[in-house]
């Protein structure tokens, strides 16, 4: 083995092509999970596997970039929580939230919800009316808020299936001699004379009326049911796949890096302490590191997230318990070669003590083959975390891409064709693997000049 | 060699031994109340609650000194009793699940499930071996050549994949978009009829194709190294001299030589490919030793868990020796010690 020095290897690694991509793909991940981490909040991610805080999202829905490559537009799932806000006061007081669309797809939005918080005291009437882009306009409900004496804070859902709303559409269009029974409200309102959609740009009034009596709304969001939303699309429980990718990222690289460090490092200090010391020392180490090496790691891990406890933290450690083996088993042969050469010897002479010598003279010749493997153990830690999720063993408090295919998987989601519930999560997983891979290689090449040519 | 195999198992049992009783106890706790509830007589001929609470409690102890857990599962007894079993190779029951054909002896459902996963992953194995040391030798044997950068790119890129991931997605192009291949792999025919043979290998195929394509590159990258290495040493470059057919020196005396290591390779990945298989067959659905293993550890079948332990452990160590005798035969210089 010959020895390489620090500044060797980075001049080395500057001119390799592919350490250099796996550098660059490393930092664009880290930045990613900057992002992650600051944009979005920790709340969000922690109720990843509460359906109630993604009620408001829609159902298995397609990312909203795939509208770009196709013909037929399929109608995007908005959420509006920025209404145009109109109030007057007056004898008889108005507010009003205005909410504009412009709705150029090609099929009916699937549903549409009204929700809103207001605070108010007495008698409140609540007018929802829509504009079409044919000017006319149909009033879809006018219902009186509950009567209250006292200031009282209101919170009410408005369904598009409110029978209320189907009535009034009926009424409307009636007059017009184009109403279908069999039509739910939200076509009706999207629809033309001949049953297409009619595109152009809608608005949706809010009105709240109150006499003598202040109203504010608090809080108002329109959501128009769609089949398509945000960067990554949506599962089956509504939950938006782009924050499970996003924050995925961060909780990869912690566990590869530090499954990674932590092996290497134990590895590295037992097999070099093995091979220094020799004799029974050696031969007792190295039994105890075949019985590690004999269990099977992936049942044993399996077993011991069952029983023990699925914790992400535990699992790391988990991890570095079968990690270390094979680099203990190198760094000891390396080992016994070092302690031979002279200038070991003269210092063992010299009187130094054991662990000096073997972390000042012994273990800072093989950085560089610990650095190497640091960045190749790194996608095993990863694709087995991932695995161990994909059963269904993973700690559903911090999901991971495996645990996104978990679900995908429960759900079925390679027979009803949700690609994109399949295929991100898995090429997140390859491509920070790719990462370390490229680096590992790259060093490898280094460290080992016989695979040089 | 035998150690290791002891300790392995010792370790299971003291992994899986505490909750496995939990288990049993609560599960003989509702079969004492299920069988009261069912018999209204035992409950009528009690005068006071506290006698019959007492009653009830009096069936479920001795139930759990019948089958022996009033003693913890460490207990010096019942380890001894549960590794003797095992040294004369008798797995005792199942507790909770069953073989195809009904039987719950662990000894059964093993030998069911082995030749399954043995005809998938030991296939698959040895195509990967077959196809990975031909294109290696060739990579090797040109380094800096299309052939050797495309293999490289591809052994790195593949080996970056989960093999369960590139399942989903075959069985998502394959089985439900173009409708080639079945998605299930387990054959719909009962095993007696006569044409489940072809059912089973046709099954087979999408699982064999997505283990091999994932699996090969870094068996070709692995063994392009060992060759670069070998084809540097004076021997080959003397032989060349001498003017000795490239291909003949390549395949019969370059490989020759790269040949140890790669059978070192190939018995570990041999005996690793019945282990390591538990997500693949978990995605391809395929009735395996893998698939057993998770249902065994899922529901805490403590049996079954010490017995697919067991085998995998002595395939391994016995691969570990056969490796090691292999090592001798094809690398006499080791073989003076």
């Amino acid at each position: 083995m010959s020895s390489v020095s620090s500044s060797e290897i980075k001049r080395e690694f500057v001119k390799s092509k592919i350490g250099l991509i796996g550098i660059g793909i490393l930092a664009s991940l880290i930045i990613l999970s900057m992002i992650a981490i600051i944009t979005i909040p920790i709340d969000t991610f922690k109720q990843w596997n509460n359906p109630g805080s993604w009620i408001s999202y829609p159902k298995t829905s397609v990312p909203a970039w795939v509208n770009y490559f196709t013909t037929e537009k399929i109608p995007e799932h908005l959420i509006m929580d920025k209404p145009i806000v109109i109030t007057k006061e007056d004898v008889i007081s108005l507010a009003s939230h205005q909410f504009g669309i412009q709705y150029h797809y090609d099929d009916f939005p699937s549903d549409f919800i009204y929700e809103f918080n207001a605070e108010y005291s007495g008698s409140q009437l609540l007018q929802i009316s829509v504009i079409r882009p044919d000017q006319s306009q149909i009033l879809l409900l006018s219902r009186s808020l509950p009567h209250s004496d006292t200031k009282v804070v209101h919170h009410e859902r408005i369904f598009s299936t409110d029978n209320s709303i189907k009535k009034n559409i009926q009424i409307h269009f009636s007059e017009m001699d184009f109403y279908n029974q069999n039509t739910a409200s939200e076509d009706m309102i999207f629809a033309d004379r001949d049953g297409k959609v009619l595109k152009g740009d809608y608005i949706f009034l809010v009105n709240i009326y109150g006499v003598d009596k202040k109203v504010s709304i608090i809080d108002s969001k329109l959501i128009i049911g769609g089949k398509a939303y945000g960067m990554m699309g949506t599962d089956e429980l509504r939950r938006d796949l782009a924050v499970g990718l996003l924050w995925g990222t961060p909780l990869a690289l912690f566990i590869g890096i530090s499954v990674a460090i932590g092996s290497v490092t134990a590895g590295l200090i037992y097999g070099v302490y093995s091979g220094f010391k020799g004799k029974k020392t050696d031969e007792a180490m190295m039994r105890f590191n075949d019985v590690i090496y004999a269990l099977p790691a992936l049942p044993f891990l399996i077993i011991l997230a069952v029983t023990i406890s699925n914790s992400i933290f535990l699992l790391v450690g988990f991890l570095m318990i079968f990690g270390w083996v094979g680099v203990a088993k190198v760094s000891r042969s390396m080992a016994l070669q070092i302690k031979t050469r002279q200038y070991v010897e003269a210092s063992q002479m010299m009187g130094q003590k054991n662990s000096k010598i073997v972390f000042k003279h012994i273990i800072p010749q093989l950085l560089p083959y610990a650095f190497a493997s640091i960045a190749i153990s790194v996608p095993a830690a990863i694709t087995t975390e991932a695995g161990i999720s994909f059963l269904g063993l993973g700690d559903p408090t911090f999901p991971t891409w495996g645990q996104i295919l978990h679900d995908a998987n429960t759900y079925g989601a390679a027979a009803r064709g949700l690609w994109w519930w399949i295929a991100p999560p898995g090429i997140m997983i390859a491509i920070t693997g790719l990462a370390f891979v490229f680096i590992g290689n790259a060093l490898d090449a280094i460290v080992n000049p016989k695979l040089r040519k | 060699m035998f150690g290791v195999l002891m300790i392995t198992l010792l370790l299971t049992i003291a992994l899986v031994g505490s909750n496995m009783d939990i288990i049993l106890k609560q599960g003989i706790v509702y079969q004492v109340r299920a069988e009261i509830t069912e018999n209204p007589a035992i409950a009528k001929s009690f005068a006071t609650v506290e006698e019959f609470d007492k009653f009830v409690q009096v069936q479920i102890d001795q139930r759990i000194e019948t089958l022996g857990l009033d003693n913890p599962w460490y207990s010096p007894q019942r380890i001894g009793f549960t590794m003797y079993k095992i040294l004369i190779l008798d797995f005792g029951n199942a507790t909770f699940l069953t073989s195809d054909s009904g039987s719950s002896n662990v000894g059964d459902i093993l030998l069911e499930k082995i030749p399954r996963t043995v005809l998938l992953f030991t296939t698959a194995t040895i195509i990967i071996s077959i196809i990975g040391i031909f294109l290696g030798a060739l990579a090797g044997s040109k380094v800096g050549s299309v052939i050797d950068r495309i293999t490289s790119m591809f052994a790195v890129v593949s080996s970056s994949f989960p093999v369960w991931w590139i399942g989903m997605l075959m069985i998502f192009l394959f089985a439900f978009t173009y409708h080639i291949f079945p998605a299930r792999a387990t054959p719909s025919i009962l095993p007696t009829e006569p044409d489940y043979i072809i059912a089973l290998l046709y099954h087979m195929t999408l699982p064999l194709i997505t283990i091999v394509m994932i699996g090969f590159g870094a068996w070709a990258y692995l063994v392009r190294n060992f060759m670069v290495g070998t084809l540097q040493e004076d021997f080959i470059t003397a032989k060349k001299a001498i003017g000795i057919d490239k291909k003949k020196i390549i395949y019969k005396h370059a490989l020759k030589n790269a040949a140890p290591p790669i059978v070192t390779i190939l018995a570990l990945s041999l005996s690793g490919s019945l282990g390591g298989a538990i997500i693949t067959e978990a995605v391809f659905d395929w009735p395996g030793m893998g698939r057993l293993y998770f249902e065994a550890i899922s529901v805490m079948d403590l049996p079954i868990i010490i017995g697919a332990t067991y085998v995998l452990t002595v395939l391994f160590l016995i691969s570990i020796l056969v490796a090691d005798l292999l090592y001798g035969y094809f690398d006499p210089r080791v073989k003076t010690q």
